[in-house]
């Protein structure tokens, strides 16, 4: 292949269970720029069941907006000749078909077999169910549940190295006995990648050598103290494509056209905010909210997470919200009247229509707060899975007496937390940016300063697959053309007895502004503009370094500007009063510009 | 996009439709091509393996793993009663022995000496697929099921719950904009498909169920009563499998919503006439929807229209409004602008223009219609 230095046009594709996506990255003046952007629907079910004609209608459209010849019929032109002539590389990444789907077992269900569920979500897949030696089902219960669930690859692990051998043995037991099939043809036999206890292979190997495709890896939990994740994230990334996709229609010919191997679709975006954590040394929060899933993923004490509420969406999903989260916490961020019958309808007829869009400001609130209640579930479920080792004995000193932390918290931290990275429809194309940014400030409730961003087209997969070649480029146009910064949020944390209450002061360029508890308030400050802000809290108040002390700090503005949000954190709540609640929303919207008036 | 795909739902007097009747797993085709079947006709019978038991042999003997091996009477593969001996300690001088008699009359399917435990498996369950619907075997699909193909009166609703159910249409609602209430619903309603109006609410429902009435097909039901009828909320869209006596088939959405006019009457007018109905419905990539099925051999080839649904939207077309705040409303379209217009929550958008029955004529997003289909 080219080398890295020498790239100058790249295409990208995506394609996803609806839409096939692709990007043209060619290298400018100022460096890699996305010059254009192209989508057609996906093309792997019937009539056409062959994903690369979406692939090349999404080229297509690239091909006439860039004003450039890219395809010769099937096939790319490479070299890059000249602006109007070739590419250098051409990258994909998939989650058409459903997606990666995996089952993941392990003898505790809250040390190996939850650090094989981390390695399959980071991997990027759906972890359809977690087995374990003690998760209270009977053996032939979880028989039964392999033979029904059909994964595409099962993730085995078990058993620290030296550590237990026939908790191990009778998972593989298990697995033989359901001789699961897998989702797509008969024609091959499942993937079982096996990452448990080194002592425990010959045995696996005795119970499934026959009866699946069965890979060897690296123990990923070699002793409790750490784990080892990447050989099996690895594995996985591999047979998604030999063993997985290869399956699905004309995988196999867009495997031949791609420069280097197809990933899938979240593990490209863990990858890309993996990196873009790694680069800034900072803490990261993403979250792709979709019609059927959302993802979360996340940096924290430079480890990453990643989760899929695979039933919390916009469109398919969007009645499972409701159930999830009750009616009454949807309709709490409703800024008007609405009766719950009429809420109900709403929302299931958006079930059953999935396709159809708000027409009214009304009906573009309803589905902006069902987005917060989705975002807040996403976020709850990544934080039980995004947590510090379980089962680590941990030396303490007297120090720590004071500072426990324990073993199995949660790494989220809002107070830490630098900034938040918000993709999918309801975010990306809100009418007005404001309306994603306070959707995030809701769900997510960050603490002290964050900045907000959103990924402005969601092209975060195509730049994952692309750090994989040239890190360079990715982050370039990462930077330049894909995040979109919304500005930073400015929110201390603690409450007052009553609205209205002092909260915060803050100062910055000469003025000077009190934002009173229970308030929001919005500071102009632009794209790329950065400003000392010197925030002086109440004394029941903390801004990070205790309460009532005053934090000085320099603060980057976007596209929204400077968002004080000093209603409360530690619990936030809404009031309780129907009329006040109202009232206050209509007051921040008010205050934000969130939405335009109603004639 | 290339073009914005918006398929309607299906409602069709005249329809070639096929229907294919597959075993959930490999088994046996019992009919051939061109056999004429009835509805209720098995088409294909398989078996499906047994469920599994697990006993742990060691545990119960009192014995390491490894050591099961000596007091097996049975091997993997065999088949056993209920009862029958499948392992025995010798005891002491022939007293005290530990007997394992097997739970289940079945099959050994595995022994491991690494953990002591046994796999037993119940006997194979058969399974049967009947024909659906009145019509001709069309193809065979080897080892797995057959298309069974029909000619008559095609109507797809949008939501369901309850399987398939077959029984004869009985109009209980004045007009497709008729409230239908619990005295509409009487003993005579026994084995039909009922055809409602505008809306019914969860107790007519419930004694629709009472007197056993198959199926009710109605324009629209609100979401509370649905959860009430279920006893849950739906979180995806994913129905058929609800046992609740009855399957109910929504034609146009949650609320009060008068039924199309043309659904309400074709249905009308097949009264007394047996249909095929399902309310399965899932709202996934390879949509399903809900289905009222009228057979009617003496329908000539050339009235027959197929159900095609790859054209896009064309001045002229007739259109249901699925979105507020025109929701439910039907009419004409006027206007296909191709550019992108601001509408009201300031999204850019295609968009169309619509006249509707009263004469009145909006724009809205071209995502908020659906062509109703002939």
């Amino acid at each position: 292949m080219i080398k890295p230095e020498e790239i100058k046009s790249i295409v990208a594709t995506d394609c996803g269970s609806t839409t096939t996506k692709a990007i043209l990255i060619e290298k400018k003046e100022d460096g890699y720029r996305l010059i254009v952007r192209g989508e057609a629907p996906t093309t792997v079910e019937a009539p056409f069941e062959d994903v690369t004609r979406g692939v090349l209608n999404a080229v297509t459209e690239v091909e006439e907006l860039a004003n450039k010849e890219i395809l010769d019929g099937e096939n790319f032109i490479k070299p890059y000749k000249d602006k109007n002539h070739g590419i250098d590389i051409y990258i994909s990444t998939s989650s058409a078909g459903g997606g990666l789907q995996m089952m993941v077992a392990g003898v505790v269900k809250t040390m190996t077999a939850e650090s094989a569920a981390r390695a399959a979500l980071g991997a990027g897949a759906i972890v359809m169910d977690t087995i374990a030696s003690n998760d209270g089902r009977q053996m032939h219960e979880k028989i039964e549940r392999i033979r029904t669930l059909r994964p595409d690859m099962i993730l085995l692990s078990g058993g620290v190295d030296g550590g237990t051998i026939s908790h191990v043995a009778e998972l593989s037991e298990i697995i033989a006995a359901a001789d699961p099939k897998p989702r797509f043809g008969s024609t091959y036999k499942l993937p079982v990648i096996f990452a448990g206890n080194k002592d425990a292979r010959e045995i696996v190997k005795n119970n499934l050598g026959e009866k699946t495709d069965l890979f060897i890896v690296e123990n990923l939990r070699p002793v409790l103290e750490r784990e080892n994740l990447k050989p099996a994230r690895d594995k996985i990334h591999d047979l998604f494509m030999e063993h997985v996709m290869a399956q699905a229609p004309g995988y196999k010919k867009l495997m031949s056209w791609t420069d280097v191997s197809i990933m899938p679709t979240p593990g490209a975006v863990g990858l890309l905010i993996e990196k873009i954590a790694k680069k800034n040394g900072i803490e990261v929060l993403g979250v792709d909210i979709g019609g059927a899933t959302t993802d979360v993923f996340s940096v924290f004490q430079e480890i990453f997470n990643r989760t899929v509420s695979a039933n919390l969406g916009m469109s398919y999903s969007i009645s499972n919200v409701m159930a999830s989260s009750g009616i009454k916490n949807i309709m709490r961020w409703i800024p008007f009247h609405m009766d719950e019958k009429e809420v109900r309808n709403r929302i299931k007829n958006k079930m059953i229509r999935p396709t159809t869009i708000p027409q009214t400001i009304e009906d573009l609130q309803l589905e902006q707060a069902i987005a917060r209640e989705a975002l807040r579930l996403a976020l709850e479920q990544h934080k039980t899975m995004a947590v510090s080792l379980k089962g680590v004995q941990q030396e303490r000193t007297i120090s720590d007496t004071f500072n426990q932390t324990q073993s199995g918290a949660t790494l989220v931290n809002m107070e830490t937390l630098n900034m938040i990275v918000g993709s999918g429809g309801v975010l990306s194309h809100a009418p007005r940016r404001v309306q994603s940014a306070f959707m995030m400030i809701d769900a997510f409730l960050p603490e002290g300063f964050t900045m907000l961003t959103v990924d402005s087209i969601f092209m975060m997969p195509q730049l994952g697959v692309l750090s994989q070649v040239h890190e360079q480029a990715a982050t370039e146009v990462f930077d330049k053309d894909c995040l979109i910064r919304l500005g930073t949020c400015i929110a201390p944390i603690g409450n007052a007895k009553k609205y209205g209450s002092s909260c915060i002061t803050v100062s910055f360029n000469g003025n000077t502004k009190e934002v009173k508890y229970g308030e929001m308030a919005l500071i102009p400050l632009g794209v790329g503009e950065k400003m000392k802000i010197k925030v002086k809290p109440e004394k029941n108040f903390d801004m990070g370094e205790g309460n009532g002390k005053e934090v000085t700090k320099e603060v980057e503005g976007g596209v929204v500007g400077l968002i004080i949000d000093a209603r409360g954190r530690r619990p936030f709540t809404l009031p309780e009063d129907n009329k006040l609640r109202v009232e206050k929303l209509t007051e921040w919207n008010k205050v934000l510009g969130t939405y335009p008036e109603i004639k | 996009m290339a073009h914005a795909f918006t398929p309607g739902l299906k409602v069709s007097e005249k329809a070639v439709i096929y229907k294919e009747r597959r075993l959930p797993l490999k088994g046996e085709v019992v009919v051939k091509i061109g056999d004429k079947v009835k509805a209720d006709d098995i088409v294909a019978k398989t078996a499906i393996p047994g469920d599994v038991e697990t006993l742990n042999i060691a545990g119960r003997l009192g014995v390491s793993p490894e050591d099961v091996k000596e007091f097996l009477k049975v091997k993997v593969g065999q088949e056993v009663n209920k009862d029958d001996v499948i392992a025995e300690t010798n005891g002491f001088f022939g007293l005290f022995k530990t007997v394992i008699k097997s739970p289940i009359t079945g099959s050994i399917e595995n022994i491991s000496g690494i953990t002591g435990q046994m796999i037993l498996r119940h006997p194979p369950k058969p399974i049967e697929i009947d024909a659906y619907i009145d019509g001709y075997v069309t193809e065979i699909i080897e080892n797995e099921g057959v298309k069974v193909q029909t000619k008559g009166t095609f109507v797809q609703g949008i939501f369901g719950i309850g399987g398939e159910a077959r029984g004869e249409i009985m109009r209980i609602a004045k007009s497709n904009d008729s409230v239908i209430t619990e005295n509409d619903i009487t003993s005579n309603c026994k084995g039909k498909v009922l055809i409602a109006g505008a809306f019914i609410d969860v107790k007519t429902l419930r004694k629709a169920v009472s007197v056993g009435a198959k199926g009710i097909v109605v324009g629209g039901i609100d979401d509370r009563d649905i959860k009430e009828f279920l006893g849950y909320d739906i979180g995806v869209a994913i129905t058929g499998s609800e046992k609740k006596g009855i399957t109910l088939i929504v034609t146009e959405g949650f609320g009060q919503m008068s039924m199309a006019k043309r659904t309400f009457e074709i249905l009308s007018s097949h009264e007394g006439e047996v249909a095929s109905i399902n309310g399965a419905t899932q709202i996934r990539a390879g949509v399903l929807r809900p289905e009222v099925i009228i057979p009617n051999f003496n329908l000539k080839d050339e009235d027959l229209s197929s159900v095609d649904s790859s054209s896009g939207i064309k001045v002229g077309h007739n259109v249901r409004i699925i979105r507020a705040p025109y929701f439910g409303l039907i009419g004409k379209v006027t206007k296909l602008p191709p550019e992108l217009e601001k509408i009201e929550t300031e999204a850019k958008v295609r968009i169309l223009e619509v006249e509707l029955n009263d004469g009145r004529k909006i724009t809205l997003p071209r995502a908020n219609i659906e062509l109703i289909e002939e």
